[in-house]
Formats: structure tokens, C-alpha cells, sequence
């Protein structure tokens, strides 16, 4: 490392401000990352970023870049390693292409309240508005997705500028933000120190818990008879796990979540009654449209938790406990809104409930599961008939990894069937785009869960389909070792999407149908070790093997063509006209 | 719900994308802006926009909750036209010979409480400030005689209640 300057070393030390260096903007930006934390980040080089990653290369041994095959890659890979480790993920363009190839991740991250800052690179300031090469105006196509997004034009405004990104990205209800530096500003010199972003006067990400909400929400609480607890990805952000669990377990209160809060209580806690919404359980559905008061918790009534919004809950009254004003009265009236951090707002609403443990209404969930166990479920995972089920796959996963992995899941059948199915004993364990319901997700988000939770074994579940929308990032994972174990299971359809043709449109299986590579060859083309299982009677071994290996590992398991998910609300329907079949 | 007229007042830090970005969440909603009108307010530094909307209660909520949530929103308010004093403005060019010609229009000027801006030897520029009925009405007498040319600002508006935002930038400072 002879190429750094001595004064480098003295720039990443110290925390807040220091005394004042002359260095480029190219290199302030790698001192900002580093006063950030940031020891990883992902991304593709381009013209209009090459002075930053020149810095790059000279700083590579505190910072880490990992070039994914395609800056979408980036994206998710950044996303898949701030879900796990609660950071924020960082990924990397150059201008036009690069930037826009950013914008599914983007869009991906700011509807999932994930925290991340990209970082573009731009056309000089004197070419700005000249359609010059690569020059592509990524503020305004990234307006609409983005938490916040900025321009820097001098040198000098780097400091403060990347400050800020981080703080917005990370504080309050999480999101992505942009940073566009024009390529004059990475050339450029300036007096760099660096002061960590504490506030900005215009933007309160936070707000105290009120304590008259607490205590009306405490007094709807301890008198209800039928209460119920929906829960989102506010707990996991919010790391309120141990706050929700104390809350159900002193109330006695059934306790559901959405898609993106799965994982926040284990699996098998008692008062863990399952998934709401489309594709979630018979119980939690049905019985939303039964209860007297729904709690619903850092969760924002998607419409595919909430089916027909007329006809959901009518009969309870509401509370919400939520860190994004915005959200309150969106879609659900709340009778009491409480806002603010969930691990705030439950730690002080907890001494206020009663201890209690309504023993009958429990027993309505157990009836209801029971019907969709037998109706369902035992089909699914312990099926009888010939052709392999996703479900079963999911089972043994579950049972080789002993529920203790991070599942990151595409979108699809087998986004529903692992959802369902897996179980999970750790908090921040389902990594999957549940807002965006973004194809090509989950291999580039198993390659950033894995280096973000390095302890951890990771598996990523994949259609057939969604798969080949980013199979390219096999690269990264052969270049790096990333030992995630990839399980593609292939029904040789975009099922999902032939679900909805076979129960709505007649079967008319319009461009559904999929004719497939080697997805073996192409794995071993990357040299992963890679196995097929078309068969029964492989499928636990092939498994074990995989969860044994401490490489990446791909699986492929070759699934009946055309089964359905259920149960299933269908589009339109109310969460208690849920179908089993 | 019944759709109403509403002003909604942004207060927010002067910044070249904002506008952009409050413009989004209009055009995403399918909610037509009737009028904006971007200005200084009466805090230092803060700018202030001020968009008229006809709508249902429940999108103006929707609304200024997403725009309160943009980072360089201080606060924004939404109010009915009874909580709020208003008006807007509208220029009106005129061939100078009318003047002379027409007996009709010394009346208009008159009675519509507008001003003479300027007068050359081809124009007169007519200013008129109110409600915008009465600026349409003035329209109409003036429309006849041939308008060269008109143009009416967005709505400014102020309210007849207190805006609670100094009180809340004051709190930022401690
Ligand atoms: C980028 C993108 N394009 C299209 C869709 C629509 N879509 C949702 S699920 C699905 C089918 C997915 O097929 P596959 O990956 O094979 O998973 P399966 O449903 O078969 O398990 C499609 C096309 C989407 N969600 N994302
Ligand atoms: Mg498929």
C-alpha cells in the first residue's frame, strides 16, 4: 500500500471532527464510508465513477468491493445485507446505464423500509443538461423511489452530504437514498473532516411515545375479550422482538405477521398463530374478521394482507402502533394510533396491560389450524402422490438446517410455499421483496445476507423463472466462495402467474410455460457443486448433503408442474373468503 | 366522500428537487394541482408552497402525510376555503385604442377595483387581485372588447388560525 498518502490512516481514525486534510472527492467519499462503518459494498464500474474507484482499489484493504454481474445485482445484494445485519448497504454505479440499472433495487428497498445508499456517478458538472455521454438525469427517475436523493456538484459538499445519507437511510422508518456525485466533484480537491449526521431540522424520523394513546390503547387492550396482534417488519427494524414477545405473553394475546415480519418471534412460540394475508394461514385470515380488537404493529395493511379493505376487521376496533405518520388512517381507520419506535412504544405500554390468557379464543385459532392442516398443509409437506411439492423440499430444509437458517426467497409459488413453511428459531431470517414482489431477488440477496451474517447458513429459494433474471451473480458467489446454498425449484413455469391463468382466465396458460436450461451445467460452468434431485427418495440425503457443505452449493429440485398455493384470498375477496381449494 | 376545494400549505427547506418530488405524489394519486404558487414565508430561510386541490378529505390526508414525510418538509397543513383568506392575481393586456373607443371599458376598470399597470401607445396592462370569481366575471366583461392577452397566478392564501411551525422549528434549536 505504498500508493496511500500518510495523512490516509489519520482521516479514518478518529469519529467525529478532526483536523482538516486536502484530499479528492474521490477519496473523501471512501473516508465517509469508513467513518460509516461501511467495511463491504457492492457494485460495477463505469466512466463516471472510475476516479472513486481508484480510491477504491488503493483502500481495499479496510474497504471491500464486491463487483456483482449487473448493478441490479448490487442492489439486492446491498438490501439482502442490511436485512440481516440491521447496517446499511451500500451499492455502487456509474452514470446512465449503471444508475438506472439501480432502480428495481431501489424501488424495492424504499417500498420495503430497507436501509441503503447508492452512490452514482454523474457527467461533469459542465456537461449537466448536454446529453452528454452516460449522462442520464438519475435524481429525477429516482425521485419516486428513493427516501432522498441528492446531487453533489463541488467536492466540499461531500462530507455533509454522505453524512446525511446514511442518517436518513438508517433513522426513523428505513429507506434507500441516492447520493449522485458529477465526476468534477470526485476530481476535485477539498478540505475533508467529517462529523456524523445527528438531525435535520426539517425531518423528525422519530417521535416520543404519547402517553394518552398508550393509556387509551391499554384500556382497549385490558378489556377486550376476543384481542389479536398482527404484526410487520416494524419489529424487525424497530428490534423489538423482546418487547412484542413480553406483550403476547403477558396479554395472552394470538399473535399473527405479515410477510415481511416472519422470523420476528420463533416459529414455535405458542402464541405464534402464522401468516396473514393471500397466501397466509386459514386461522390468522379468518379470524381477523372474528376478533374484538386488532393490534396491528409496525405493519402498513398491504393490500395483500388486508383482501377487500370494506370488509376487513369492520367488526374490531383498531389499534396502531406505527413509526411512519403517513401510515396511520392510510388504509385502516385506527381507533388509537400510537406512534413511534415499536421497542419504544411496547416497552411503556407493556406495565399498562393486564396479565390474561384467553384460553377460548386460542382455541378457535387451534380448530382453524387443525382444518387447514388437514385440508393443506399435510398434502403439502407430507404428500402422498408421486410428484415432488415445494413444501416438502421446505421440510427438509427446515429439518437439516433445525429452522436455524436465513431463508431469502424469489417471488413466486415457492415465495408463498417457503413463507409458509419454513420455520424459523432467529429474528431477521426471511429475507424476501415482499412490497415490490421483485423477480431476481434472491440470489443476489442470499449473496449479501451471507456476508452480512457470516456465522449464519443461508439458503436462497428460487422458481425457475426469477432465477434466470439474475443467474449472472453466480459469478460473484464463484469468484468470492460465497458459500450460500441456492435451491431452484423448478416446476418449469412461471407458476405463480399460471395459478392465476388456471383459476381466473380458463387455463389459458399465455407465455407461462418454460423451456429451461441445464441449470446443473450452468452452475457447474461456474464450478458450484451441483446436484438435481427428481425423486423422492434423494430428496432428504441431497439436502442433508447440502446443509452439510460449507461451499456453495446448488440445488435444483425438479417439482410437480402445476400445483397450486393455497389457501388463497383471492384478488378482490375478503381475508374471511379465503379459499383452502 | 364529497370532493372540496383545500389548500395545502408546505413549508419546507429551499431545495431545487423538492418540488419535483411533491409534484410526484400528486401525479401518482391522479389528484390534479389547480394552482401552486412557490414564495418565501414568513420565517427566514423557509420557502412555502401553496397548492390548491379539489378533492375528498380523505386524499388531502393521504397527501400532506406523504409530503410531511419528504425529508426537506418542515410541515405541511391542509385547509377548507372558510379557514383561510385568499386570493389570486391575473394581468389583463388590452389594445390602448379601447380605451379611448370604448366608454364600456373606463366602467370595468372602475367597477372591477382594478389598475392600470401601464399604458403605451398599442397597450394596457389591467391588474386585478380577488376571489376568482370576480377575476372571471372581469373576464367576461373584457372578453367583447378582445383580450390580447391574460394570465392568473395560483392561489395565495393565508389562514385565520395560527400555523403552529415556528413553534416547531424553535424546538429543533434545543
Ligand atoms: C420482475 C418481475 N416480473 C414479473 C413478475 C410477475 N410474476 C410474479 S410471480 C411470477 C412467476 C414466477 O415464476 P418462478 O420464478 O418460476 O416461480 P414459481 O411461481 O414457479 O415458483 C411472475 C412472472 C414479477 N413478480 N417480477
Ligand atoms: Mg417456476
Amino acid at each position: 500500500m505504498e500508493t496511500v498518502k500518510e495523512n490516509r490512516g489519520a482521516a479514518t481514525s478518529a469519529n467525529t471532527t478532526e483536523k482538516k486534510l486536502k484530499i479528492t472527492g474521490a477519496e473523501a467519499i471512501i473516508h465517509c464510508l469508513l467513518h460509516e462503518d461501511v467495511d463491504l459494498l457492492y457494485g460495477y464500474p463505469g466512466g463516471a465513477i472510475m476516479p472513486v474507484y481508484d480510491e477504491l482499489y488503493k483502500f481495499q484493504d479496510k474497504l471491500t468491493h464486491i463487483l456483482t454481474r449487473h448493478e441490479q445485482g448490487a442492489t439486492h445484494a446491498a438490501q439482502g445485507y442490511a436485512r440481516v445485519s440491521g447496517r446499511v448497504g451500500v451499492a455502487m454505479a456509474t452514470s446512465g446505464p449503471g444508475a438506472t440499472n439501480l432502480v428495481t433495487g431501489l424501488a424495492d428497498a424504499q417500498i420495503d423500509s430497507t436501509p441503503m445508499v447508492c452512490i452514482t456517478g454523474q457527467v461533469p458538472r459542465h456537461l449537466l443538461g448536454s446529453d452528454a455521454f452516460q449522462e442520464t438525469d438519475i435524481i429525477g427517475i429516482s425521485t419516486p423511489v428513493t427516501k432522498w436523493n441528492y446531487q453533489i456538484t463541488r467536492a466540499s459538499e461531500i462530507p455533509e452530504i454522505m453524512a446525511k445519507a446514511f442518517y436518513i437511510a438508517k433513522s426513523g422508518r428505513p429507506g434507500p437514498v441516492l447520493i449522485d456525485i458529477t465526476k468534477n466533484a470526485q476530481f476535485e480537491e477539498m478540505d475533508f473532516s467529517y462529523e456524523k449526521c445527528t438531525g435535520v431540522r426539517s425531518y423528525m424520523p422519530s417521535t416520543k411515545p404519547d402517553q394518552a394513546a398508550l393509556k387509551a390503547a391499554a384500556e382497549l387492550i385490558n378489556s377486550a375479550k376476543k384481542p389479536y396482534i398482527v404484526w410487520g417488519q416494524g419489529i424487525i427494524l424497530g428490534e423489538a422482538e423482546e418487547e412484542l414477545k413480553a406483550l403476547i405473553e403477558k396479554a395472552g394475546i394470538p399473535a399473527a405477521w405479515t410477510i415481511m415480519g416472519e422470523s420476528a418471534i420463533p416459529t414455535d412460540h405458542p402464541l405464534n398463530v402464522g401468516m396473514v394475508g393471500m397466501h397466509g394461514n386459514y386461522g390468522p385470515n379468518v379470524l381477523t374478521n372474528e376478533c374484538d380488537l386488532l393490534l396491528a404493529i409496525g405493519m402498513r395493511f398491504d393490500d395483500r394482507v388486508t383482501g377487500r379493505l370494506e370488509d376487513y376487521a369492520t367488526q374490531a376496533k383498531v389499534i396502531h402502533f406505527e413509526i411512519d405518520p403517513a401510515e396511520v388512517n392510510k388504509n385502516v381507520k385506527a381507533d388509537v394510533a400510537v406512534l413511534g419506535n415499536a421497542k419504544e412504544t411496547l416497552a411503556e405500554l407493556l406495565p399498562l396491560v393486564d396479565a390474561n390468557s384467553h384460553e377460548s379464543w386460542h382455541q378457535e385459532f387451534k380448530a382453524k389450524d387443525k382444518i387447514e392442516y388437514d385440508t393443506v398443509i399435510k398434502n403439502d409437506i407430507h404428500p402422498t402422490k408421486e410428484g415432488l411439492t415445494m413444501g416438502e423440499v421446505i421440510e427438509e430444509i427446515n429439518i437439516a438446517s433445525k429452522s436455524n437458517a436465513v431463508i431469502v426467497t424469489d417471488v413466486g409459488q415457492h415465495q408463498m410455499i417457503a413463507c409458509r413453511y419454513a420455520k424459523f428459531a432467529q429474528t431477521k431470517s426471511n429475507i424476501t421483496s415482499g412490497g415490490l414482489g421483485t423477480m431476481g431477488f434472491a440470489l443476489p440477496a442470499a449473496i449479501g445476507a451471507k456476508m452480512g451474517a457470516m456465522d449464519r447458513e443461508v439458503v436462497a429459494i428460487i422458481g425457475d423463472g426469477g432465477y434466470q433474471m439474475t443467474i449472472q451473480e453466480l459469478g460473484v458467489i464463484h469468484q468470492h466462495q460465497v458459500p450460500v446454498k441456492i435451491v431452484v425449484l423448478n416446476n418449469d413455469h412461471l407458476g405463480m402467474v399460471r395459478q392465476w391463468q388456471e383459476l381466473f382466465f380458463d387455463k389459458r396458460y399465455a407465455s407461462t410455460v418454460m423451456v429451461n436450461p441445464d441449470f446443473v451445467k450452468i452452475a457447474e460452468g461456474y464450478h458450484i457443486e451441483a446436484k438435481r434431485v427428481t425423486e423422492r427418495k434423494d430428496l432428504k440425503a441431497t439436502v442433508q448433503k447440502m446443509m452439510a457443505s460449507d461451499k456453495p452449493y446448488f440445488l435444483e429440485v425438479k417439482v410437480e408442474k402445476e400445483d397450486n398455493v393455497f389457501p388463497m384470498i383471492p384478488s378482490g375477496a375478503a381475508v374471511s373468503e379465503i379459499r383452502l381449494k | 366522500m364529497e370532493k372540496k376545494w383545500f389548500t395545502i400549505s408546505v413549508y419546507s427547506e429551499n431545495n431545487v428537487g423538492l418540488l419535483n418530488r411533491i409534484s410526484g405524489i400528486f401525479l401518482k394519486r391522479h389528484i390534479n394541482i389547480e394552482s401552486l404558487n412557490v414564495s418565501k414565508s414568513e420565517i427566514d430561510g423557509v420557502s412555502k408552497f401553496t397548492i390548491v386541490v379539489h378533492t375528498t378529505l380523505k386524499w388531502v390526508q393521504n397527501i400532506v402525510g406523504q409530503v410531511e414525510k419528504q425529508i426537506e418538509v418542515i410541515k405541511a397543513f391542509y385547509h377548507t376555503d372558510d379557514e383561510t383568506i385568499y386570493q389570486e392575481s391575473a394581468l389583463f393586456k388590452v389594445a390602448s385604442n379601447l380605451l379611448f373607443d370604448e366608454r364600456q371599458i373606463q366602467n370595468i376598470i372602475k367597477e372591477s377595483n382594478s389598475q392600470i399597470v401601464t399604458v403605451s401607445r398599442e397597450f394596457f396592462v389591467l391588474a386585478k387581485s380577488g376571489r376568482r370569481f370576480e377575476i372571471d366575471e372581469m373576464y367576461e366583461q373584457l372578453k367583447p372588447f378582445g383580450i390580447m392577452q391574460f394570465v392568473r397566478s395560483g392561489r395565495i392564501s393565508v389562514t385565520k388560525d395560527e400555523m403552529p411551525i415556528t413553534a416547531l422549528l424553535q424546538e429543533f434549536q434545543h
